[in-house]
């Protein structure tokens, strides 16, 4: 070990001679600039001095992920050899430093720290592979040197938090997370451990890099850094030179900001100094300490035992509790909302890890993932981007081309100028997509003691046996199981099914089969990355669901998921995402299946008393799109696809019928919904005719429909017009329109009597048929009820031509099968009866327009032998028997007894047998 | 054989620069380049004027240290001048990149000017540019009196350039054949012009350069073939950032336009020019101003030299035909005939536009109907 002491006796004393050059110069700078007399910056010289053999302990001063600071920890550990390592960070983390050592730990990783009876209230520290502290914990394992953190424990740190989140129990969460982001966020990292800074005092606080980039003449603190620590070649001078440096410049700031509005530095670096003096009492002054650099000043401060003891009494206290989880490159980045306060993680790791001419070996890197994605790049690009960027680096003043000089170079030469493949660029490499991993031996993770806790709440025991749950809405307790259930299931934890309800249809009744498997506690660790609590997890969880999510239908579905799990915060992100999807689709089937389940949403939302505004608009505007694109879309289909714009035009029409109910009072007048009509037209392909129908024009003034819903009639109207239209849809339309007392029945008549005219392809008018009356959409009951219409068809139906018949078949037996028995059976009734009258009827007043009073003798006789045969009667006498039974039974209206139904049943089989 | 063209005392420039309807930048500018020149102490590439660093100045505006106040000749991103500047000092040829209307020509005008003192060797590209215009012609009564000589041969500026160590610019590079466009790649990548008539050829000396400008969204050109692509370092030349920049520009074009024109001016036009580029520049950028709603955006290319197009027509009709207050009415055909460029697609997007944002839009009511008018 006295070797050791020679060493680092050696090498100390000789560095502060030796980096008076190249340091003192910049160092000078800033102290004149910041203000300070010669004298000052003479007194922390002098400072600086005093650390030499048996002054003390190695202090290395870093900024939390800096590779260069990363690079010159490690070469100052490998040159000083110390006998214990102190980092920066919660002391009761120091059981898990040794997992760091293990094969299945990967950086990046987070210490988490969280409140043990609230999971909410938590922080992180986050380490990736470049970040100091991580060499120095990878430094002590491999060299079998005890490493401790020495930073305030977070049983303090988070009770700070609470303090601070009084103003309500939501703010747990952010809170904590912000405590551990906010100081990275507007320091770049010196001095300031990640977690332990509340998020309320900002406004205060002093940027040190800022004032020194400021006093250096760099506009971008970040860039100043970049260049004079982070950019140094490793290897050149003196290995401990970077933190004399860095330790001067910080010193004099120190002296002139004091704490720099950060004044629970104070106590955490009081708790430091107790930690490093326990440690060289331990192991002498062979101890080395990697924290910000920020702190070392006051770490290099003598102060006595009692008064660092003093400031530490009666700190608040939580029960906390700490953890590897496994972190990533994208959290790692500041605009990623946790963010730990570096823009380049991508960019960093590889400072960190390529052994020499990084800009060369990075633009390779670039050229390799542009290659991938097919571009053509060649080395002779690589070679000119290295150029560029070395240049550039000139002009701008900067010793070696940094991120923003590759990033021209790159852009100016392999990319053509675009910046299209730089987004790649940049998310693939400078932010990047690594992954870190912890060993199966870390503790558990919060997020399963928020999900114990709030099992225990609601009393909804975790059972291997599968059970059944009816849940009432309206209930506080069931509504609240219905939210865990939900917002597990959106993280992928499977414990509950949806099932159907029984019995009720109703909005405010959940069914749900409930199993639990062992596997899902694996599930909730794995979703232990998302958040603390289930709320948090499930509410980014969604975020980034939606983020990523492939069609906007998916969106859709995650909306409504997000208001049954009630998950407020993730709402507004998915919303607006929704409507980024909504305004690039270009297909107005995706947005037509898009509208219903966002309008299900909306009313689910009023249930559960949601606020559904942003939704509303949201699927207003939805609707003002598929409104503009429908018409044109509508043209030119084949018979499938043109079924399946069909089953959207229903979609829409239900769904614009909800929504008007939801909001809607403005304008759009008669004259406005007139030019709706004629735009609509007018944006069909060019080379239509829509001369034809001219019907819909002479309807009856409709009332003056307001907003969506008025809008949305007129492309209805717009529709059942147009020729190019199928007719299935255009049948449907119409249907549509008479069923919202838009079109009134004459018309429709009229309409349809045009439709079935003999000009008309016999297909076309059957499809127009099955649009109008098919389905299960009760058009069977309007032929029932409305005489003329069933005439029409009637006529038209025995008018088609035999060869065409074959033709209209399939598409009328569609039609007419899916209708109930008894409307069959009265459909085929009327039929039967006749339409003797058709046309006079209107004079004759009794019975049913249409269709003649009495029965036509000659044509009801036609039928007896058929109805002989089927009955399997042979004599006379039992037909007439029958026969007059059934005269009987149809005008007295009696209920029908077994041989009548076995006779009509017939009968209207028949009906249908032969219409369809 | 290497020879090098004599330094041809340019055809004696004839109209005074005071005279010339439009000079050339080293005319207009040449107190400010004389100003660069004399404190530039940074170090100069080869038969550079001045140091890379005052080009930059000289583009970008700012004040020398004896005060001479040098104007911007281009306001944008800085990043996007140096990168050129630098560009051109590691002698790669620069390509600008841009809609109409982004003054490709003018950086490119004002870069040559500034580091070889000199924006005349300039070939301007069209679909008939032959490549005599970028290598060399003859001079035919020589060629028949003399036999093939020097003296015969007629130097491209582009020769000229490479011989004297000059920055060369060609002008819309894209509407150039492809045949043509390709005989530049020897001169870059050789930096040689071989005269086989001759056995001769001429060697670019340090100093020479070539600055391109093409047109990123024009169709009916010319692509660039992968080779002579690799040859540039590319600088795309944004459109203006903000509103205001773009307004100030169509409104300043509109007037010079217009006068020229004798239309009378407008009083109240601004309005509406505030409309039209607001129009233009949401659904170029495929997001509403205020960043909230997301457009798709029509296949035109909506450059402010198309806004500009509109205004003036607009102005013509309320000038005309109105009664002389440029009115919604009298810019929504234009703009509808700016917008929708492809019948199906572009018509569907212009409508979703008008529904979704314009008529929501407070203040825009005539607009909306003078649009659904024209539209319908």
């Amino acid at each position: 070990m006295t070797g050791v002491d020679e060493n680092g006796g050696a090498e100390a004393p000789g560095s502060g001679g030796g980096a008076s050059g190249d340091g003192d110069r910049s160092i000078e700078g800033v102290t004149a600039a910041v203000g300070h007399e010669n004298g000052d910056g003479k007194r922390t010289g002098g400072g600086r001095g005093s650390r030499g053999v048996g002054s003390g302990p190695l202090l290395l001063g870093v900024r939390h992920h800096g590779p260069g600071s990363a690079r010159s920890v490690r070469a100052a550990l490998d040159a000083a050899l110390p006998r214990v390592v102190l980092i920066e960070g919660p002391p009761e983390a120091d059981a898990l430093i040794p997992l760091a050592a293990e094969e299945d730990m990967r950086p990046p990783v987070a210490l988490l720290a969280h409140a043990v009876d609230e999971p909410g209230r938590s922080a992180f520290w986050p380490l990736a592979e470049f970040s100091p502290e991580w060499v120095a914990i990878r430094w002590a394992l491999e060299h079998d040197v005890p490493a401790r953190f020495i930073d305030l424990p977070a049983t303090h740190t988070l009770a700070w938090g609470r303090d601070e989140g009084d103003g309500g129990p939501a703010d747990a969460g952010p809170a904590g997370d912000e405590g551990a982001d906010g100081p990275a966020d507007e320091v770049p990292g010196v001095g300031e451990s990640e977690a332990s800074e509340p998020a309320a005092t900002d406004a205060v606080r002093v940027d040190p890099l800022g004032v020194l980039a400021e006093a250096a003449g760099y506009d971008d603190p970040e860039r100043w850094w970049e260049d004079v620590v982070e950019h140094r070649g490793p290897g050149r001078g003196d290995v401990f030179e970077p933190f004399t440096v860095l330790e001067e410049a910080m010193g004099v700031l120190r002296e002139t900001y004091g704490t720099g509005g950060h004044d629970r530095d104070l106590v955490r670096e009081a708790y430091m100094r107790l930690q490093v003096r326990a440690a060289q009492r331990e192991f002498g002054d062979d101890v080395a300490v990697v924290c910000g650099a920020w702190h070392v000043p006051a770490l290099r401060r003598k102060s006595t035992l009692a008064a660092d003891k003093a400031l530490l009494k009666g700190l608040p206290k939580v029960k906390a509790d700490l953890t590897w989880v496994p972190w990533t490159h994208r959290r790692l980045s500041r605009h990623s909302g946790y963010g730990a306060g570096i823009d380049s993680p991508g960019w960093y790791g590889h400072l960190f890890a390529a052994p020499d001419r990084p800009v060369e070996r990075w633009l390779t890197k670039v050229a390799g993932l542009l290659r991938d994605e097919d571009r053509i790049v060649s080395s002779a690009h690589v070679i000119e981007a290295v150029r560029l960027a070395g240049t550039l680096a000139a002009m701008r003043g900067r010793p070696l081309p940094g991120l923003s000089e590759t990033t021209d170079a790159v852009r100016a030469v392999m990319c053509e100028g675009s910046d299209v493949p730089l987004a790649l660029v940049h998310d693939r490499l400078v932010v990047g997509d690594v992954l870190g991993e912890v060993p199966q031996s870390a503790p558990a993770v919060p997020l399963q003691r928020d999900l114990d806790r709030i099992q225990r709440r609601l009393r909804l025991r975790p059972e291997a046996l599968e059970r059944e749950l009816e849940l009432d809405l309206r209930k506080e307790t069931d509504a609240e199981r219905s939210r865990l259930l939900h917002r597990l299931r959106l993280l992928g934890v499977a414990w509950g099914e949806p099932a159907i309800s029984r019995g009720s249809t109703g909005t405010f009744r959940e069914t749900w089969r409930l199993r639990w498997e062992p596997e899902l506690a694996v599930r909730i660790a794995e979703a232990g990355v998302w958040g603390t609590t289930v709320l948090a997890a499930a509410t980014a969880r969604v975020e980034a669901d939606a983020v990523s999510a492939a069609g906007l239908a998916d969106v859709t579905a995650l909306a409504e998921r997000c208001l049954l799990a009630e998950l407020p915060d993730a709402l507004p992100t998915v919303m607006q995402i929704l409507a980024d999807r909504a305004a690039l689709d270009a297909d107005v089937g995706h947005l037509a299946q898009a509208l219903p389940a966002l309008v299900r949403s909306l009313r689910y939302g009023d249930v559960r008393g949601t606020g559904t505004g942003a939704l509303a608009e949201v699927a207003a505007g939805l609707a003002e799109r598929v409104f503009v694109g429908l018409p044109p879309a509508c043209a030119a289909l084949d018979a499938e696809a043109a079924e399946e714009m069909r089953r959207h035009v229903d979609a829409v029409h239900g769904a614009v019928g909800l929504l008007g109910e939801v909001a809607e009072a403005e304008r759009s007048e008669p004259a406005e919904r007139a030019a709706d009509e004629r735009a609509a037209e007018a944006s069909a392909p060019s080379g239509v005719s829509s001369a034809a129908a001219p019907g819909l024009e002479a309807g009856p003034s409709a009332p003056a429909q307001r907003g969506l819903r008025g809008r949305w009639l007129g492309v209805l109207k717009v529709l059942g017009r147009r020729d190019t239209v199928p007719g299935v849809i255009r049948g449907r339309a119409v249907r549509l329109l008479l069923d919202d007392g838009e079109l009134a029945q004459d018309e429709v008549a009229r309409l349809m009597g045009l439709v079935l005219s003999p000009g008309t392809p016999p297909g076309d008018a059957a499809a127009w048929i099955e649009g109008f009356v098919g389905g299960g959409s009760g058009g069977g009951m309007l032929l029932v009820h409305d005489e003329r219409l069933l005439g029409l068809v009637d006529a038209w139906l025995t008018g088609v031509s035999a060869e065409a018949f074959t033709d209209v078949l399939p598409l009328l037996r569609r039609t007419f099968s899916a209708y109930e028995p008894g409307v069959r059976r009265t459909l085929g009734e009327l039929v039967r009866r006749g339409p003797g009258q058709r046309g006079s009827a209107a004079g004759a007043g009794s019975g049913i327009p249409g269709f003649g009073a009495d029965l036509d003798g000659p044509r009801a006789d036609a039928v007896l032998p058929v109805v002989r045969l089927l009955l399997g009667l042979d004599d006379d006498n039992d037909l007439a028997n029958a026969d007059g039974t059934y005269l009987a039974n149809r005008d007295d209206n009696a209920p029908a007894n077994a041989d009548d139904n076995a006779l009509t049943n017939a009968d209207g089989n028949d009906f249908v047998g032969v219409a369809g | 054989m290497t020879v090098s063209v004599e330094p041809t005392s340019v055809e004696p420039k004839q109209g005074k620069p005071a005279e010339a309807l439009r000079p050339h930048a080293e005319e207009a500018f040449a107190d400010e380049l004389a100003a660069l020149a004399a404190q530039d102490d940074r170090p100069r590439p080869a038969r550079w004027k001045l140091s890379p660093w005052a080009v930059a100045t000289y583009l970008l505006g700012g004040i020398l240290p004896d005060g001479t106040v040098i104007t911007p000749k281009y306001v944008g991103p800085r990043r996007l001048v140096e990168v050129a500047v630098t560009t051109l000092a590691t002698d790669r040829a620069l390509l600008l990149l841009g809609v109409p209307g982004t003054a490709k020509t003018w950086v490119s005008e004002h870069l040559a000017a500034a580091v070889s003192g000199d924006s005349t060797l300039l070939v301007q590209g069209t679909a008939g540019t032959p490549e005599e215009a970028i290598r060399y012609g003859w001079n035919y009564a020589q060629l028949l009196a003399n036999g093939p000589s020097r003296d015969a041969l007629v130097p491209s500026p582009v020769m000229r350039a490479m011989a004297e160590g000059m920055t060369a610019r060609v002008e819309e590079l894209t509407r150039i054949p492809a045949d043509v466009q390709d005989s530049l790649i020897t001169i870059l990548s050789e930096k040689t012009l071989p005269i086989p008539e001759l056995g001769q050829e001429v060697q670019a000396v340090r100093g020479f350069n070539l600055i391109a400008t093409a047109n990123d969204r024009d169709r009916g050109v010319n692509e660039l073939s992968s080779a002579l692509r690799r040859r540039f370092n590319t600088v795309v030349l944004p459109l203006p950032e903000s509103v205001e920049a773009e307004v100030d520009i169509v409104s300043r074009r509109v007037d010079q336009i217009g006068r020229s024109l004798d239309l009378p001016a407008a009083p109240d036009g601004i309005a509406e020019i505030r409309r039209v580029v607001t129009v233009f520049r949401e659904l170029r950028d495929g997001v509403t101003s205020d960043g909230r709603t997301k457009l798709k955006s029509p296949s035109g290319t909506l450059s402010t030299a198309e806004a500009i197009s509109v205004v003036t027509n607009g102005l013509a009709l309320a000038a005309h035909f109105g009664d002389g207050v440029l009115r919604a009415g009298d810019v929504a055909a234009g703009i509808l005939g700016a917008v929708v460029r492809d019948p199906a697609a572009d018509r569907v997007i212009w409508q979703e536009y008008l529904e979704a944002v314009v008529r929501e839009r407070d203040g825009w009511k005539d607009f909306y109907r003078a649009c659904r008018e024209v539209s319908a």
